[in-house]
């Protein structure tokens, strides 16, 4: 920036330019800084569109030109490879599976955490705050220091490959960070509030669900988002419990068959646009929260 | 209709109704029982679900872990040290803790410098949100379809024919030999590396641009009054007033780059040294069935992880000690 300054001062003529030229200026000497941002949104958008523009093209034309040939006539675009991907073995089937192993992990985990996190705001009892502790060092546990132990229960008590197994998984997995979401949220309401509802006689429960829930909604709204992304986007857990079973997600139903296709992969491209497009509508939709979820996890808010 | 479409909606329905008519009853109970007691125990009736399901799937199987790092294949009798042994003079494992490592340094080292950056250099520009979103749009989607993406960015022919590999057509059209990034030894773990920057970018940037909107813009008007040149302002006042949140978010990339698993299990299977320890411990248990192997590798990522653990808890506590 001090490089540029020093040539706009040898190029400056000497008697001051016409008004109508300063907006000219000030756009060119700030010209380096548009070109750094526009080539950070190429590197972050490019792959993406490729691989949308992709999955509107036959197998064929993928074949033979890139994906940016079809940005100028003639396009040729097609949803053969959605026909295709929408007839495999495994994949309208594993969206559907999708859904119904995430809609009910959402709602399990989000019910549980919102009850212990208005426990441990507001209550006082022994042991809270080491059980909290514990809850905070597992934020950092990898899971996959559970998945041997939990796989043999599963697949000891005939759990494993159903939905019921990794309703549970996810909810033991995910019941840490929004317990601590949670609580932090619960924990910043106004004291006032909750003394002046005990004044009139209300316990716990009403509290809870009269105070505490309701002022949290921004809180849980971006948890509710948060953790539908997680567990729809998950591979790893559904992958180790429900393997080739017919409940399996779309993540899981997706990555096994891009690796047993050693070549004619391509028609795959639609069965990624279809596994991130819900996500994607949910993200465009709901950005707000997601962010406020993402700053407000980190950064105490 | 569908009999797992009916579970689910069951289970949509059911979990609120159990909790509540869990908690209903437990104000029964406790209702019955003197004014001390009640106060004594009700908070445990709140805490019990979350805290079981805490020990069931966490700490319990995080304890049972470690002992089967000592067992045999089917955890039948101990064998001591010997699957540690194995890990750490195996080849193939060796080699997929080189790489993790390098996962752990570089991609920590790219997200956090490069999310300084993007939110230092978006923070110019009027249409910062737009920018903003377009380096965020990866988040939502998952690692498996983030792979996909990348297979085609990494898409090779050989020399001479059509490159339908965004990369290779743009390096050829610059004149040079397109190159099989997920093959060779020298690009495929830095392309795989990429990807995870990829996709974990645009959280950093959020979270430091968030916390870079807090710092005062008077204090860096006085420094440029001072004569500061912006590198000197980005160098000497942003950085370090932004030193937490750059913590937070280092320490976040750490415990991603340790557990990465998605990318190469997708990308490569692990194959041309690509490998890393989340990779083996999964292959261990679904590709070998060597549970006292697996649960080894798992015990290698938990101690990689202590430090982070026991960082996390002193910021926990120092944040309580503000509130």
């Amino acid at each position: 920036m001090t490089e540029l300054a020093g040539g706009k001062a040898v190029l400056a003529p000497a008697r001051p330019r016409p008004a109508f030229l300063r907006p000219l200026e000030r756009t060119l000497r700030r010209l380096p800084l548009h070109l750094t941002v526009w080539v950070v949104m190429a590197i972050w958008l490019i792959p993406t569109l490729g691989l949308i523009v992709n999955s509107f093209r036959s197998v064929a034309d993928m074949g033979n030109a890139g994906w940016w040939t079809s940005l100028f006539p003639p396009a040729g675009l097609t949803l053969e490879s959605y026909e295709q991907v929408l007839n495999t073995e495994g994949v309208a089937n594993g969206f559907l599976n999708s859904l119904l192993i995430t809609v009910p992990a959402t709602v399990i985990q989000v019910t549980i955490a919102s009850m212990a996190a208005y426990a441990f705001a507001w209550m006082r009892f022994p042991g809270r705050d080491f059980f909290f502790i514990v809850i905070v060092g597992l934020l950092v546990v990898p899971i996959q220091m559970t998945l041997v132990p939990v796989l043999r229960v599963f697949a000891a008590t005939g759990l494993a490959g159903t939905f019921l197994a990794v309703w549970l998984a996810h909810t033991g997995y995910g019941l840490p960070f929004q317990v601590y979401l949670l609580r932090n949220a619960m924990g910043g309401l106004p004291r006032e509030v909750f003394e002046s509802a005990e004044i009139d006689g209300a316990n716990h429960v009403s509290k809870f669900w009269q105070i505490a829930v309701p002022m949290s909604v921004p809180a849980i709204a971006s948890l509710v988002i948060f953790v539908f992304l997680g567990v729809w986007n998950d591979l790893l857990v559904a992958l180790t419990y429900m393997g080739s079973s017919p409940n399996r997600p779309l993540t899981v139903v997706v990555t096994q068959l891009v690796t047993s296709f050693g070549g004619g992969w391509q028609f795959l491209t639609a069965a990624a646009v279809l596994q991130m497009s819900l996500p994607l509508v949910v993200f465009l939709a709901l950005q707000r929260y997601f962010v406020r979820g993402i700053t407000s996890g980190s950064v105490k808010g | 209709m569908d009999d797992r479409i009916l579970t689910a909606v069951a289970a949509v329905v059911g979990v609120p109704i159990v909790l509540a008519g869990y908690l209903i009853l437990s104000e029964r109970l406790l209702g019955a029982l003197s004014a001390p007691v009640q106060q004594r125990l009700r908070p445990y009736v709140w805490v019990v679900p979350a805290v079981s399901f805490a020990t069931v799937f966490m700490v319990l199987p995080t304890l049972n872990t470690v002992v089967l790092s000592f067992m045999d294949r089917k955890s039948e009798a101990f064998v001591g040290f010997d699957n540690y042994v194995f890990f750490f003079t195996n080849p193939d494992t060796l080699g997929a803790l080189k790489n993790s490592l390098l996962w752990l340094v570089f991609f920590t080292g790219f997200v956090v410098i490069g999310g300084l950056l993007i939110a230092v250099i978006f923070d110019r520009i009027r249409y910062e949100s737009l920018a903003k979103t377009a380096v965020f749009l990866p988040l939502p989607i998952s690692a498996v379809a983030a792979s996909i993406i990348w297979k085609f960015m990494f898409e090779y022919q050989p020399p001479g024919t059509v490159q339908t590999g965004t990369l290779n057509a743009s390096i050829g059209t610059l004149g040079f030999d397109p190159i099989p990034w997920l093959i060779n030894s020298t690009t495929n773990n830095p392309a795989l590396i990429f990807v995870g920057i990829w996709t974990a970018t645009g959280f950093a940037m959020v979270i430091i641009s968030a916390s870079l909107k807090a710092i005062s813009g008077e204090l860096l008007e006085a420094a440029r009054m001072d004569g500061a040149n912006e590198l000197q302002l980005l160098l000497l006042i942003t950085t370090p007033l932004l030193y937490p949140t750059l913590t937070v978010v280092a320490t976040t990339m750490v415990i991603t780059a340790l557990k990465v698993f998605d990318i190469p299990y997708v990308l490569t299977s692990g194959a041309y040294d690509t490998d890393v320890i989340a990779r083996q411990l999964f292959s261990q248990i679904a590709d070998a069935g060597h549970y006292g192997r697996a649960s080894a590798v798992g015990v290698v990522m938990l101690i990689a992880i202590i430090p982070l653990l026991v960082l996390n808890i002193r910021r926990f506590r120092a944040q309580e000690e503000i509130r």
